[in-house]
Parts: C-alpha cells; sequence; structure tokens
C-alpha cells in the first residue's frame, strides 16, 4: 500500500509533465489541424535553456541567496525562448505550406525536428549536461513514502500553469478569439480576428508550457540531453491522442493516464518495459476509439 | 442619395483558381440604402460578398469603400472600417455560447461598457438569444442562428453590413421577422446594406435598388420596384 501510493505521487508528477507537453500538440492541432512533430524539440531547448541559466546563476552565488528568484528567472527566460523559437519555426517551415496538402506540413514539422535536435547536439555537444545538483534536495517523509521538494514544486507549478491556461482559453477574449479560430478561420476574419496572430500565439504558449516541462525533468532526473525531446514528445503525443487530439482538457487527463500508466507499469510489471506501455496505449485509442477520450463533437472543451 | 458611393465595385474580376467567378462586375452603393444582389445559384453571389470581403481574392478591377480602395487590406481589419458581412449558412461559432459569439464580433473594440449595452441591445432586438445567451451556438435552431449571426455582425458596428442568403432554410414566419430587423437596422441606425437572396420577390421588396446577376456578370441594374414588375424578371426569378 505504501509503494502504491509513492508510484502515485511518482505517476502525478510523471503525468503533469506530459500533460504540459501534450498540450502543445493538441492546441496546435486545435487551431491548424497539424501534429507539430517539432514540438518535442521545444521540451529540449526549454531544458537546456534552464541549465545554462541555472548554472550560470549558481556559478555567480546566486542560487543561494536568491534560490526562487533564479528559478523564477530562468523559467520565464526558458519558456519565452521557446515561445520565440516556435513562433519562428511557425514562421518559416509551416506558414509558407498552410494552403498545401496536409502532409506538407507534417513532412515540414519533421524536419524542423531534425534539424532542431541537430542544432542542439553541434552547439551543446553530445553528452548530458547535468543540473546544479545541490537543488532540492530531500523531501517530505511519512514513513516510508517520501515526497520530493522537487515533486512538490514541480507538481504545484504544473497545476498553477494548467489553470492559468484554461483561465485564459476558456475565461479571456483572447482565449475566446482562439477558441473561434480553431472552429472557423473565415468566419473569424470577418469578424476582425487576424488568424495569424492567433496561430503565433498557441504556437507561443504551446512550446512555453513545453519549455516549462522541460526544466522541471531536467530538475528531476538531474540532466539533459540533445536527444531528450524526442521519447516524451511522441509519449505527450500519445496523450493528446489518448485525451482526443485538439482537446484542451483531454490532453490534460490523456497526460495524466499516461504518466501514471508508465510509472506502474513499471513499478508493478516490469521497469524494462516502461516506454512501451504509452505506445500500446496509443495503438490501442487508435484502433478502438480514435477520436479519444473527449473526442471532437463531444464536449464542448475542444479549443 | 448623396453623390459619392459609400462601397463601389469597379470592373471586379475574381475567381478560385482556374475558376472565374465574377467577370467585370461593377457595383455602386450609396450610404443608407438597402440593394439586393439576385441572381441564381452559381450566379456568384456570395463570392462578390466574400470578394468584397478580401477573403476570395481579387485579381482584376478594384474596391472602393468610403472612396479609398480596399483591395488591398486584410479582410480581418475591415469590420474596424465598418464592412461586416453575415456570410452564408451563417456561420456560426458552434462551441462558442452565444454570449460568446456576440463579444467577438466586438473583438476589436476595447470600450466595455458599450460593448455591454450593444450586447443588451442585440437582446432587445432579439429576445430568443437572451434567453440562451448561455447555450452554445450550435445548438441553436436555423432562425435562432441567423438572429445570433446578424447579432454578432451587429457588435461590429458596421456602416455596411453585407447578408448573404439570411432566408436560407427558415419557415416564412422567421424570416417574416428577420426581415423586419433588417429594414429597422436601416431605418433606426442608417446601416447601408448590401443583401444577397435567391428569394428575388423578398430581397426585391425589402430593397430600394437591385442588381441582377448571372454567370457572373451584372446584367440589370434597376430600382427594385420597377424589377418586381420586369416582366422577364418575374419570368426567371419569380416563378411566373
Amino acid at each position: 500500500m505504501d509503494s502504491f501510493i509513492q508510484q502515485l505521487i511518482n505517476g502525478i508528477t510523471l503525468g503533469g509533465i506530459y500533460a504540459l507537453i501534450a498540450l502543445g500538440y493538441t492546441m496546435v492541432y486545435g487551431v491548424i489541424q497539424l501534429i507539430n512533430f517539432a514540438h518535442g524539440e521545444f521540451f529540449a531547448a526549454g531544458g537546456y535553456v534552464g541549465v545554462i541559466f541555472l548554472s550560470f546563476f549558481t556559478g555567480l552565488g546566486y542560487m543561494e541567496t536568491h534560490p526562487i528568484l533564479c528559478l523564477t528567472a530562468s523559467f520565464a527566460l526558458a519558456m519565452m525562448y521557446c515561445a520565440y523559437l516556435a513562433i519562428g519555426v511557425e514562421k518559416i517551415a509551416y506558414k509558407p505550406l498552410r494552403k498545401e496538402a496536409r502532409l506538407a506540413a507534417l513532412l515540414s514539422a519533421l524536419g524542423v525536428s531534425i534539424f532542431l535536435s541537430n542544432g542542439l547536439m553541434l552547439t551543446q555537444g553530445v553528452y548530458d549536461k547535468a543540473y546544479p545538483s545541490e537543488l532540492f534536495q530531500g523531501g517530505f517523509s511519512f514513513g516510508i513514502i517520501t515526497i520530493g521538494y522537487l515533486q512538490v514544486l514541480i507538481v504545484c507549478l504544473t497545476g498553477a500553469l494548467l489553470v492559468a491556461l484554461n483561465l485564459l482559453v476558456f475565461k479571456t477574449k483572447i482565449g475566446m478569439a482562439m477558441r473561434a479560430t480553431a472552429q472557423d478561420k473565415t468566419m473569424s476574419a470577418l469578424v476582425a480576428i487576424g488568424s495569424n496572430k492567433i496561430i503565433s500565439l498557441t504556437f507561443g504558449i504551446g512550446a512555453g508550457l513545453a519549455a516549462a516541462a522541460g526544466i522541471m525533468v531536467g530538475l528531476y532526473y538531474g540532466s539533459v540531453r540533445y536527444d531528450m525531446g524526442f521519447l516524451p514528445g511522441i509519449k505527450a503525443f500519445s496523450a493528446a491522442v489518448l485525451g482526443g487530439i485538439g482537446n484542451i482538457t483531454g490532453a490534460m487527463l490523456g497526460g495524466l493516464i499516461i504518466g501514471m500508466v508508465e510509472i506502474f507499469g513499471a513499478g508493478y510489471i516490469s521497469g524494462e518495459y516502461k516506454d512501451v506501455f504509452a505506445f500500446i496505449i496509443l495503438i490501442g485509442v487508435l484502433y478502438f476509439k480514435p477520436t479519444g477520450i473527449m473526442g471532437e463533437n463531444i464536449d464542448d472543451t475542444r479549443v | 442619395m448623396s453623390a459619392q458611393p459609400i462601397l463601389e465595385l469597379k470592373n471586379v474580376h475574381s475567381g478560385y483558381g482556374s475558376i472565374k467567378a465574377l467577370k467585370d462586375v461593377s457595383l455602386k452603393i450609396y450610404p443608407g440604402e438597402v440593394v439586393a444582389i439576385i441572381g441564381a445559384n452559381g450566379a456568384g453571389k456570395s463570392t462578390t460578398l466574400m470578394t468584397i470581403c478580401g477573403i476570395v481574392p481579387l485579381e482584376k478591377g478594384d474596391i472602393f469603400y468610403n472612396g479609398a480602395s480596399v483591395k488591398n487590406i486584410a479582410p480581418e481589419k475591415l469590420p474596424p472600417l465598418g464592412l461586416c458581412q453575415v456570410p452564408e449558412g451563417r456561420r456560426i461559432f458552434p462551441r462558442l455560447t452565444v454570449e460568446e459569439n456576440l463579444i467577438l464580433g466586438a473583438f476589436y473594440r476595447n470600450d466595455k461598457p458599450e460593448i455591454q449595452r450593444d450586447i443588451e441591445h442585440v437582446y432587445s432586438l432579439f429576445p430568443v438569444l437572451g434567453e440562451r445567451n448561455r447555450q452554445k451556438g450550435g445548438t441553436l435552431s436555423g432562425g435562432e442562428q441567423q438572429m445570433l449571426a446578424i447579432g454578432r455582425a451587429l457588435m461590429t458596428k458596421p456602416k455596411v453590413l453585407l447578408l448573404d442568403e439570411p432566408s436560407l432554410g427558415l419557415a416564412p414566419i422567421i424570416i417574416h421577422q428577420i426581415f423586419d430587423i433588417i429594414a429597422d437596422i436601416n431605418r433606426n441606425q442608417g446601416t447601408t446594406i448590401l443583401l444577397v437572396e435567391q428569394n428575388a420577390n423578398l430581397a426585391l421588396q425589402a430593397a430600394t435598388r437591385g442588381y441582377v446577376l448571372e454567370t457572373g456578370q451584372i446584367t440589370l441594374e434597376d430600382k427594385a420596384s420597377s424589377l418586381l414588375h420586369n416582366p422577364e424578371i418575374r419570368k426567371a426569378y419569380l416563378g411566373e
């Protein structure tokens, strides 16, 4: 039972991270019906920008004196960097193909993914880059259950980002415009909503959330690697499909489920198969219910 | 009628790739008028409105709004200038509520109290929308959706309102209600209206002037009452 609760906590932590990444896939799909296969690279880039700034602050000694400020700054800078990176990628690699067949943009996305991943390798090296290790040692202990301080931070921050995104999309005028653009671009233009701005915004928000997830993963596992975007990227994609691609609530739910299944599968079945579970789910969903849990036209939380 | 047209199409050609939908269309609409474009299915009526709004690309010719060319202005920049369209099939945002649809009509505006007042005004024109303000747009009936589409367009504060087939698929009683409101918008708010209709009888009764569009070309232009009594029009469009 104790180990069950421990696994549950680990599952929530990992699931939240997948949910953050999955949102980028689902929002972009909702607005321009593109699976942005380069999305995992924004996650990796976020992890790298995070480690660069955190190491920099640690080197200066600010991490000792102002830990919260340093952490906030690193998150903000990484999220901003990735948001602008994604907006640039969209302008260069997807926008010119918007009127072409959907396959063209999809292939372009794969190309961008390879390009960004190799760019990261060439500039940052092929080896793991370690996060400053003295961050967030220890945690709360309840008997044999331990909740790391870092896990608390990740869960709280993930929760805050998810709530903020929900408020933005469902309660503000700009969120309304995003949903309208997803539903009918021509009509949106007829009520003065510029779809280019909304598309940029969607890419920026999605990549910003992925960047936050990248830093969290770096902190959680202690290091980042240039190709770290690939596997979590496709797992988060599986989560988005599981939740119903295009549906924001679905992506959050899907991420949580994939994270849980992965942790429990690794714990109770076999750790060696930990990466397989997400893809079993992906294949199962595509086979039995391609619209996912909250698939199209069933629920109104679609973008 | 003032001397300068508020909206003018000069020798407009447009279409979809190799398909030429409009060939040399010229129209003049003066402030305060209700102008109808009638014509058969596929004559290019909707294309005319979509070309004015910049959705269908203009190939040749020019479009003037308030005396200035708008051919290079992006579609989303037109509603703030006062040019707004209620497109064919209403195109309500189906997964947004009635109220959200109306708020988006005022997307470019920042005058919150006035937006709220305009929403109330739309609810007073169409009380059923007020009753259903929290309901998703997609769940409304056809007539209610048409009302919402007109209401949403009013939220942009149009000087010229383009209406595409407002009667399409609606029950006669609803059609009358909607055309009463259209006349009311023209009379009380001074909004110029360009109306596209397959239902020629209805359109010409509501309009002051009319154009007849046939396979992408204007073939006739006259006062609405004259068109209504023109034997050829009666034969071709009024089923006599």
